[in-house]
């Protein structure tokens, strides 16, 4: 039977517990709002895992790990850039750059990380290709899906609380004014520290969100923590719109009827 | 005739039900079912599923409308429905469970998206023992300093009066303030 669908009806923490139960071999693939992922597995293994067209190439992957250099990574990138992952893996054993186990954990923090970006994901369509496996030239690993099956279901909990914290990052945040709240006074993490630095009511969530590069969860959970210690609080967007009145709440268009009406509404009200 | 309306929401078993019959001059109009979740039924054994209505006539030409929204999410379809061209709305909330103070906010903020009207929160079961303070409700549910929040006690007519009469206060209050 086939397996697809939505993530709206199958979380990515369900899609791993079900190929991993049934282990399974294949690419899962996953067309989310922005970018594709596609996650392959042998067994009900992780193999290997990729988003988007990012270079998730092995020196790319080695240099995001701090395995290799900057010039490293850049003398691998003009000298061996035909190569494939796995000819360059035996050439950095070889020459004594790294051991295989080096490269194998830094492939698995990657795909492992890949996976976990994709528990943010709340809309899409998947599909598991049975037939689809990695590029040849690519190196796979053999990871336990249990682990990251547990932290997926940990950061569902934690997505749901900090959405209904958070429920809209339409909102803005400002400093609280109570006594005691000064920042210069509470040890905050950069992400914190960059936050901090776009709030005001002019900005919205989403803005900052942007500004700083974080995704939904990431944002939510900065502000979550802040406005915990009570250092910030949500606010309407300068400019939002204010409660109003608009004709269509009363029968009649005519601004001192209207006003009648809620004046004979009181009256009544008080004498029941 | 005309018409007005108001809407009375808030989380599952808050009291909006009894709300709108303590006022109501018809018996409320209530699409009540049986509890089908366990964990629902605990607290009590119908609930609200498309909606209260209830009636207060002013005069001969004016009638009050209450409405009140089913609580429990999967219902909230009718939410929108409902809140289209309402004067204001109450949120109901049980002071005395607050682990229903979290789903009490946001539908707060769903029913300020929906239509940007007044609105005061309306701190029922205000008589329970366990019911917490206002000043904690606030804080719990990071109200502005300047929403209303009022005690209640469903169950009481003039509590009930009080309430009702705030969210008018406001409505006026806005109509002058854009006058």
């Amino acid at each position: 039977m086939a397996l697809n669908g939505n993530l709206r009806d199958f979380t990515i923490t369900q899609l791993l517990n079900l190929i991993n139960l049934a282990s399974k071999t294949g690419t899962l693939i996953i067309e989310g709002p922005r970018e594709t992922a596609e996650i392959s597995f042998r067994e009900g293994k992780l193999a290997y895992a990729m988003i988007g067209e990012k270079n998730n190439n092995l020196a790319g992957i080695l240099y995001g790990a701090k395995k290799l250099s900057a010039s490293q990574y850049r003398a691998i990138q003009q000298r061996a850039g035909h190569v494939s992952d796995k000819e360059l893996g035996l050439l950095l054993i070889n020459a004594g750059y790294m051991t295989q186990q080096d490269i194998l954990e830094a492939l698995q923090k990657k795909f492992s990380s890949v996976v976990r970006q994709l528990f943010t994901w709340v809309e899409g369509f998947f599909r598991f290709d049975k037939q689809k496996m990695p590029p040849e030239d690519r190196i796979n690993v053999r990871l336990d899906l249990e682990n990251l099956i547990i932290e997926g279901s940990r950061q569902l909990r934690e997505w749901e609380q900090l959405q209904d914290e958070i429920p809209s990052l339409e909102m803005a945040l400002k400093f609280t004014d109570r006594p005691g709240a000064d920042l210069k006074n509470v040890n905050l993490s950069v992400e914190e520290w960059r936050v901090v630095s776009y709030i005001t009511p002019k900005n919205k969530i989403s803005q900052i969100a942007k500004a700083t590069k974080m995704d939904d969860m990431e944002i939510r959970r900065v502000i979550y923590g802040l406005i915990q210690a009570g250092l910030v609080e949500i606010t309407k967007p300068e400019g939002a719109v204010k409660p109003m009145i608009k004709d269509n709440m009363f029968p009649t268009q005519d601004k001192a009827e209207q006003k009648s009406l809620v004046n004979r509404l009181i009256n009544r009200i008080s004498s029941i | 005739m005309q018409t007005v309306k108001m809407v009375v929401t808030g989380p599952f078993s808050s009291g909006k039900t009894q709300f709108i019959g303590s006022v109501s001059e018809i018996d409320v109009v209530a699409t009540e079912r049986k509890i089908s979740g366990e964990g629902e039924k605990q607290v009590k054994d119908a609930t609200t599923v498309a909606m209260d209505f209830g009636r207060i006539t002013v005069d001969e030409d004016l009638v009050l409308y209450l409405f009140g929204t089913p609580g429990q999410k999967r219902f909230d379809f009718m939410w929108e429905i409902l809140s289209e061209g309402m004067l204001g709305f109450i949120v109901m909330i049980d002071s005395s469970r607050p682990e229903t103070f979290r789903e009490a906010r946001s539908i707060l903020q769903t029913f300020r998206a929906y239509a940007p009207t007044p609105y005061v929160v309306a701190a029922n079961k205000q008589d329970m023992e366990d019911a917490w303070e206002l000043e904690d409700m606030r804080n719990a549910l990071r109200l502005d300093p300047n929403v209303k929040l009022l005690p209640c006690v469903a169950t009481d007519l003039k509590s009930v009066k009080s309430v009702l009469l705030e969210l008018l206060y406001s409505i006026l209050a806005e109509m002058e303030a854009g006058a």
